[in-house]
């Protein structure tokens, strides 16, 4: 193998509350495609975010061709060629590529464009980073402008390029062609790491490969050395508290039935694919998968927030493919979104507006006017049934902390004495008191009939709380698992893209 | 470090701002606005203090001046609640002068049509003929944003323009008076299609329908089912969509009501004032409108108040050109002072601090 290009050793960054990354070791060599392999939340790009100068790090070193370097911003480093491509594109998309390019050099108040468009032409034509140098952004696929970004490191002089999560937004075909182009700049001699959580892409094309897990560095190998399975272990191998909470065996009739459900994403690329999956009454059914495998869009789907392309989603019998979101509610469907104030609550408005959104048309609260003492008295009284902390209900929702503003937004949700309970993520960034809340709120729901879907990253949390474990991978169903059967390598392969058909129980 | 000892100036977010910081705020950006284009008059060698006591006393010194101002704030206050609709919900309806002036038309229209009516269906037809006008208008921006997302701040914006060549059209073709000078203007309308004053004063009924509007909109806002739909879409479209709200149809209702509500400004004017369309009916109401509205933080009844200084401007104005100064001042002091609320918010959102 060649030489070192970076050396990080011992890295150790904290936020508050969390370690981000400890004792973090990472060698990176001049020539290779490194992948750093992860979950969410493993640390990477924090470390990341270190190599290019964003974080400092409490404790640690970096080294740079054997030279140790300490970067005071990401500015340091690009001088000393790190670049990093982030996975939303930092280009402004009126400008055009050469403009996009020139932003923020230094040098001569006088911009010489046509030398600038020769430079950017070179390093296309070398790499095979085809680009039109004057077509303005807004014109470019989403592949052309991560290819414009990559072109703005490479002018820059970056001679390790970083790409975080590089594929999360890419089709098939432009993930082939990116790693065409990565494959080039690494016979040149550039280091290139991609950062992802994706195992084919990992075994597809890189030559090494380091895990991270859980703020640690697990492994460092060479790809021809492991295969995925030994990889999925590394990646969430470890204990998993075994106290179960949800005890009661309660499973009934089905209730929510997905045939063949497919949906696109906000990009317009296929994110559901062909989904079908039965819910039962008194059962609380978990989707495992890593962030970003199509959950939203799922949950969205079942909610009548996004259209369906294809398929068919039934509750009880009744089909609520394509209705309003209006028409969804009514029927009994409680919602509990990833994104707490962007969409589950309105942080400006009032504790007594918030607990309205769902329940407000109810006639109890007057025909045309809503009276503001039943309005009042019914916020009170969720209020005091779910413990929520507030000074008064008058006061704007944003004025609570997550733990608060999670169990309102419960305490609205099943108000409505759901039949479908949909909870994407419900206890991310929430603490160990609250987290208990939301989950026996969710399985007292269950014990009561509803039947509920928990989406969830938080294997811990599935292994506790659910009766079946499904598994979604870029938007396709892997399996569905009993939880006494899914053993966890399993469940860590399905999460990672491999099929696992012996296992597969799927009623 | 070496720069451990510099002092910072570092503005730090206030959780809620308490409400007299946000009149005292209010009070001190309007003296800015005051000094700041005394400056300018100064320059163009008038006394500031002397223009200043000529215009406040013009508006409002006497009985005869505050009555001309309540005059000149009754289309402004109807605009200004057309357009706080809107922007309740994040509607940026710039159309109001547009919206009023298709009400002036329309009412025009009807006044001229059909002098034999008595005096109450008629205004009452004029009534309904000005807000459908004023709301159809709207509508175009608002079918446009509903639909195609189009940015109705440009629509409704140029619409303005549209609306002022449709005046020009109508007084200098199909509705000039045939029996007058060559003035581009409608006959007079018959008696019956002016709306009553109140003693020997200018100021006419549309005050009241002003009034009313105020309250009506104030409970419509607050307290009704529909009001609720507009704060949350207002606040958050994501949270209204979740919760099953209508966007599409609650942004083009808004719009009309918007646009009936400036179209009831015009007819107002027509009928109340002028008694004739003629095509310098609004001098920038709508505009004003605009600004009144975000001076009262939307609220109907600080409108009104609102509306009240701002036709005391506007009244004010007109008298000091016989001083020799131009009108335009006001127009000026309209500008600076926006642009001193405006910027003065930062001081009722922010808490200034210096540290060491």
């Amino acid at each position: 193998m060649s030489e070192i290009a970076v050396k990080m050793v011992g890295i150790r960054k904290t936020f508050p509350g969390v370690i981000a990354n400890d004792q973090v070791n990472l060698e990176i060599f001049k020539g290779e495609i490194h992948a750093l392999l992860g979950e969410n939340g493993a640390g990477k790009s924090t470390l990341m975010n270190i190599l290019t100068g964003l974080y400092k790090p409490d404790k640690g070193e970096i080294f740079l061709d054997d030279v140790h370097v300490d970067f005071k911003s990401p500015k340091d480093a690009i001088q000393a060629g790190v670049g990093m491509v982030h996975q939303n594109f930092r280009l402004v998309k009126p400008f055009s590529v050469i403009e996009n390019v020139m932003l923020g050099q230094k040098g001569s108040s006088i911009l010489n464009i046509e030398e600038t468009e020769a430079r950017i032409k070179g390093i296309s034509h070398r790499f095979g980073l085809e680009v039109h140098p004057k077509a303005k952004i807004w014109q470019l696929s989403i592949g052309e402008q991560q290819r414009v970004e990559i072109i703005k490191m490479l002018y820059k002089g970056a001679d390790i390029l970083i790409l975080d999560e590089p594929t999360a937004v890419l089709t098939p075909q432009e993930v082939n062609d990116l790693f065409k182009i990565l494959r080039n700049m690494a016979n040149e001699g550039k280091a290139i790491v991609f950062i992802t959580h994706k195992m084919h892409e990992v075994m597809d094309f890189a030559d090494r490969i380091t895990v991270l897990r859980a703020g640690l560095s697990v492994k460092s190998m060479m790809k021809i050395d492991t295969d995925t399975s030994e990889l999925a272990n590394l990646m969430v191998g470890r204990e998993i508290a075994r106290g179960r909470k949800n005890t009661n065996k309660t499973i009934g009739e089905v209730a929510l039935k997905l045939e063949n459900v497919s949906a696109l994403n906000d990009k317009g690329l296929l994110a559901l694919d062909k989904f079908t999956l039965e819910v039962h009454s008194g059962e609380i059914l978990a989707i495992a998968g890593v962030a970003g495998n199509g959950q939203r869009i799922l949950s969205e789907a079942i909610t009548g927030l996004r259209e369906l392309t294809n398929g068919k989603i039934i509750l009880y019998g009744e089909d609520l493919s394509n209705q309003s979101i209006r028409e969804i509610i009514d029927k009994g469907v409680a919602f509990v979104p990833e994104d707490r104030y962007g969409m589950g609550l309105a942080a400006n408005l009032s504790v007594i507006d918030n607990v309205l959104l769902k329940d407000y048309r109810n006639k109890k609260y007057g025909i045309n006017f809503l009276n503001s003492n039943t309005t009042r008295a019914k916020a009170i009284e969720l209020v005091e049934k779910f413990d929520v902390k507030i000074p008064t209900v008058d006061s704007p929702v944003k004025m609570m902390s997550g733990g608060n503003l999670q169990k309102l937004l419960l305490a609205r949700e099943t108000d409505i004495d759901p039949k479908l309970i949909v909870a994407v993520y419900p206890i991310r960034g929430l603490d160990i008191g609250a987290t208990d809340f939301v989950h026996e709120i969710l399985i007292k729901e269950k014990n009561e009939g509803a039947a509920v879907l928990l989406i969830s990253e938080d294997l811990d949390e599935i292994y506790k709380m659910a009766d079946r474990i499904a598994v979604i991978y870029e938007g396709r169903l892997m399996g569905v698992l009993p939880v006494e059967e899914a053993k966890l390598e399993v469940v860590g392969l399905m999460m990672s893209g491999t099929d696992v058909r012996e296992g597969d129980s799927n009623v | 470090m070496s720069n451990q000892n510099k002092r910072k100036i570092i503005l730090e977010k206030r959780l809620q701002t308490p409400k007299w910081i946000g009149l005292l705020v209010t009070v001190v950006s309007v003296f800015a606005a005051l000094i700041f284009s005394s400056v300018f008059l100064q320059m163009t060698g008038q006394n500031p203090f002397e223009v200043y006591r000529v215009m406040f006393k013009s508006a409002f010194g006497s009985s005869y001046g505050f009555s001309e101002t309540l005059v000149k704030a009754i289309p402004l206050m109807m605009a200004s609640f057309g357009i706080a609709m809107a922007f309740k919900m994040v509607i940026w309806n710039i159309g109001a002068e547009g919206q009023l002036l298709l009400g002036a038309l329309a009412a025009s229209v009807i006044a001229l049509s059909f002098p034999n009516l008595p005096s109450i269906p008629l205004i009452v037809l004029m009534m309904i003929a000005a807000m459908i006008a004023g709301g159809l208008w709207a509508l175009i921006p608002g079918l446009a944003k509903s639909y195609w997302n189009v940015n109705e701040v440009i629509t409704s914006l140029m619409l303005n323009y549209v609306a002022i060549n449709i005046i020009d059209y109508f007084v200098y073709g199909p509705l000039k008076n045939p029996y007058g000078s060559n003035f581009p203007e409608t006959e007079t309308f018959v008696r019956n299609a002016w709306l009553p004053t109140f003693a020997s004063t200018r100021v006419h009924l549309g005050i009241i329908f002003a009034l009313l509007t105020a309250i009506i909109l104030y409970f419509v806002l607050n307290k009704t089912r529909w009001g609720y739909e507009v704060k949350v879409i207002g606040e958050s479209r994501n949270v209204a969509r979740y919760s099953g709200m209508d966007i599409k149809k609650n942004i083009i209702l808004v719009m009309m009501v918007s646009g009936a509500l400036a179209g009831l400004g015009g007819m107002t004017e027509v009928s109340g004032v002028v008694h004739k369309l003629d095509p310098h009916l609004s001098i920038g109401l709508g505009y004003s409108a605009i600004i009144v509205a975000w001076l009262s933080k939307l609220n109907p009844f600080v409108i009104v108040v609102v509306s009240i200084l701002f036709g005391g401007l506007i009244n004010g104005g007109f008298s000091i050109q016989m001083h020799g100064i131009p009108a335009a001042t006001a127009t000026m002091l309209q500008g600076a002072i926006l642009f001193f609320v405006l910027g003065g918010d930062i001081f009722a959102r922010y808490k200034i601090r210096i540290i060491k």
